[in-house]
């Protein structure tokens, strides 16, 4: 019999034990109670106590042998394990029938079950968090098991290219050494990253500004949904409009102003990803600045202060947490965005200051690595998650930071919706 | 020094219109964002809608036993060149499904190459001069037309141009959110509970808490590495898959969904709890039968603008292999698929011109379901919004 079959025939006996319990449960407490017995729950009650102390523990044994099985590689045979897990279903359903008895609190008994699984889902953000951690972390110590970590950080190459070699034990030629320095992956990262906050910052808090400031009311229920579809459209989109029409754009500008622009330039993702930010930017600033209490823009203006003297001295000074937390935000945004780079930034690791210039970026590195031919170990493979750690713990720390001014500014403000 | 009033009010009125133009400057950097805006869309629009229009030869087509044989023998010399070798191609095997087409000579409609494709919508192409001169001959007999493209609808990717279609990255995409959805919608609904209505206000609860708002921040790519590392090489689960594509995507929803279903709960007010409690209702009856479902609009709500970021999202299945050649519509969760913006993806790195148009096409695709959901997602909520 194939495994599929053995399992959907486990499937149907637990289903079966399932409804067995279920009728049987209710059978009986409905007995009991017409027997003109008092009891601390309805036949219903004892009935789904019944299922589930057929199918819980029955399915938390199925559960746990796999998970031996994956985790410490021991070989248990299926159906033995789906045999026990049937066991312990049989048992349960026994203790289940026992249990329908006029002081069993059949309720309380489901209500405890419920509200453990309620926090085993909770559970499972933190796992998910802890799983990336411990992924990138466990593979990026293989890989500077192979390279040192100081090279990593300071080093001015980044020419991974040979190090299938190195893999298959054939790193004796010096000239073809694999070289692994990731300060022009950051130095274009952090280049695109500031083309993008350029525009993005002046653009979102001017908007912002005017929307929480100058507009009209139907001009700003009009505004702010119709920025939130920038945010809204994927980035492999905005990656093809940067590759296909903005990089040939900016090519053709520069050679008007006779400078020579490649077509990979910087600046098309920067400029690109700028545009995608602007609602990261406009929205929160937006909330931040009604934040600010009316008292403050009432005191200035009744000291002579036209509007835009409030607004510049006292309201953007005010929001000024909030503001540069919205923007740390977005640069953690900028920082991880996948798409867009890889799509119209280059592929060549390029240190330099000019935007025009190719280059590239880590996160582009992590793709070109992860969907090479390359088998798993070698180190190229294995510098993505080195990379991937890196660009993790900077976010990490932005996002804080960020999270740490805003509730700053909710604190001294008092405002509970941010 | 004293000032006249002339100096005051001059320096008031300049004072003034300094505040004028930051009005005006500010009101620019709406109009720029709006400017942007428009511009993409007719960027797209411009690349894109000629995706949905094809090139098709009104063409003699000969079912002879040659034909069998050499397919090119099925059509006249004369448009051997402009047809697509994707129809040729299929001609023998119809035959051997039916053998009565066999000796039936008719005039159909056919499939043009991509490149006569391009010539006529006015891009460019590598038709040669002579080839040209036929195409513009059979367009003034009209036996060369623009007709609705179909087969950009009904087929899978293929290296041909006016042979690829976004159906197998479609039913791909249906197939991931079905995992994503499956995964992401009880666990988040469950966390999002436990979090607002049972959870203690403790240590445990708070760094649930700041973890969750932090998932939310990681970029997506880093969920694509755990993906990687733990379900496929530690978990086994099959590459490139929908399954594991929807897991590593349901790990990226989860925030979304809790943290919009929290706002949703939080909005049911304590006196409806209060009166449930006050009747003799258990935490989880009030849970289950009040609170639950008065919040069920906003948890919907929440939970499709979840489900269209996460169709969006591309970076992620990059890593964990689903940017694959899938010419056949999948039909298991544990088949190799691809998604609509992975299709775009992998279109737009292709060397031929013509597939620039397809790119586009997809993503007006794309663009038109997400902007259906987040309608939808706007409706419900314009629809079952209560204030209380």
């Amino acid at each position: 019999m194939q495994t599929n079959q053995i399992f959907m025939l486990f499937c149907g006996i637990l289903l079966l034990m399932g409804l067995v319990a279920y009728f049987a449960g209710r059978a009986r407490a409905t007995g009991v109670r017409a027997s003109g017995t008092a009891m601390y729950a309805q036949p219903d009650q004892y009935a789904w106590f019944a299922v589930l102390a057929t199918a819980g523990p029955a399915l938390l044994v199925s559960a746990l042998g796999a998970f031996i099985m994956l985790l410490l590689g021991a070989t248990i045979p299926v159906p033995y394990l789906l045999a026990a897990s049937l066991a312990v279903a049989a048992a349960g359903l026994l203790v289940g029938i026992v249990q329908v008895r006029p002081d069993f609190h059949a309720r309380q008994a489901i209500e405890r079950a419920i509200r453990w699984v309620l926090v085993s889902a909770a559970m499972i953000s933190i796992f998910t968090t802890f799983g990336i951690l411990f992924s990138i972390v466990f593979e990026a110590l293989r890989f500077f098991q192979m390279h040192s970590f100081w090279e990593f950080i300071t080093g001015t190459v980044w020419a991974p290219g040979n190090s299938f070699l190195a893999a298959a034990g054939r790193a004796d030629d010096a000239a073809s050494a694999a070289r692994f320095g990731s300060v022009p992956l950051f130095a274009g990262t952090f280049l695109i990253t500031a083309i993008a906050m350029l525009v993005a910052i002046p653009v979102g808090l001017l908007s912002a500004i005017y929307m929480a400031e100058f507009a009209p009311r139907r001009v700003r229920t009009l505004a702010k949904p119709t920025l939130e579809v920038l945010a809204g459209i994927p980035t492999v989109v905005y990656g093809f409009f940067a590759a296909i029409t903005v990089a040939p754009i900016i090519v053709n500008v520069a050679g008007a102003l006779g400078l020579d622009a490649s077509f990979n330039n910087a600046l098309a993702p920067g400029i690109v990803m700028g545009i995608m930010i602007i609602p990261f930017i406009s929205s929160l600033s937006d909330d931040v600045i009604n934040a600010v209490p009316d008292s403050m823009r009432q005191g200035s203006l009744a000291l002579g202060m036209t509007k835009g003297e409030t607004i510049r001295d006292v309201v953007i000074p005010a929001a000024l947490p909030g503001i540069i937390s919205a923007s740390l935000l977005a640069v953690s945004r900028a920082l991880g965005e996948t798409m867009i780079v890889v799509m119209a930034a280059g592929m060549r690791p390029n240190l330099t200051a000019n935007p025009l210039e190719e280059m590239t970026t880590v996160t582009v590195r992590i793709v070109a690595a992860l969907t090479g031919d390359l088998e798993f170990e070698s180190a190229e493979t294995l510098s993505a998650f080195a990379l991937g750690l890196v660009l993790f713990a900077v976010t990490l720390s932005l996002n804080l930071v960020s999270v740490l001014m805003i509730r700053r500014f909710r604190e001294k403000y008092r405002v509970n919706n941010l | 020094m004293s000032q006249s009033f002339d100096d005051i009010s001059a320096q008031l009125r300049k004072r003034h219109r300094k505040s004028a133009r930051l009005k005006w400057f500010s009101m620019g950097a709406l109009g720029l964002a709006g400017l942007f805006l428009v511009l993409f869309f007719t960027d797209m629009l411009n690349k894109g809608l000629p995706a949905f229009q094809q090139a098709q030869i009104q063409v003699q087509v000969d079912y002879s036993e040659q034909a069998s044989q050499i397919p090119l023998a099925a059509v006249e010399e004369e448009v051997r060149d402009l047809v697509s070798r994707g129809f040729l191609r299929t001609i023998p095997l119809r035959m051997k499904n039916d053998p009565e087409l066999l000796g039936v000579q008719r005039s159909e409609w056919v499939l043009a190459d991509g490149q006569v494709d391009q010539y006529l919508k006015g891009h460019a192409n590598k038709l040669r001069d002579d080839a040209r001169e036929r195409v513009d001959r059979l367009a003034a007999e009209g036996r060369v037309a623009l007709k609705f493209n179909t087969t950009f609808f009904t087929r899978g990717d293929s290296k041909m141009p006016e042979l690829a279609g976004i159906m197998s990255a479609a039913v791909g995409t249906v197939m991931t959110m079905l995992v994503t959805l499956a995964i992401a919608f009880p666990i988040g609904v469950m966390t999002a509970l436990y979090l607002e209505e049972f959870a203690p206000d403790n240590r445990l609860t708070q760094i649930i808490e700041i973890n969750i708002n932090n998932l939310a921040a990681i970029p997506s790519i880093l969920f694509g590495l755990l993906g990687l590392a733990i379900f496929i090489n530690f978990f086994g689960v099959p590459r490139s898959t929908p399954l594991v594509g929807g897991m590593t995507l349901a790990l990226m929803t989860l925030p979304v969904i809790i943290i919009s279903t929290r706002t949703a709960l939080r909005s049911v007010p304590d006196s409806i709890r209060h009166a449930a409690f006050g009747v003799g209702c258990s935490r989880w009856q009030v849970v289950r039968d009040h609170v639950l479902p008065l919040a069920m609009p906003g948890i919907m709500t929440g939970s499709i603008i979840g489900l269209a970021q996460a169709m969006g999202e591309t970076a992620p299945l990059i890593i964990v292999g689903m940017v694959a050649f899938i010419p056949d519509v999948g039909a298991s969760f544990t088949q190799a698929a691809t998604v609509l913006p992975a299709q775009v993806f992998t279109w737009s790195g292709e060397p031929d011109r013509a597939f620039i148009e397809k790119t586009a096409g997809g993503i007006l695709v794309l663009l038109t379901i997400l902007i259906f959901l987040n309608a939808t997602a706007v409706i419900l909520r314009k629809k079952f919004e209560r204030r209380w």
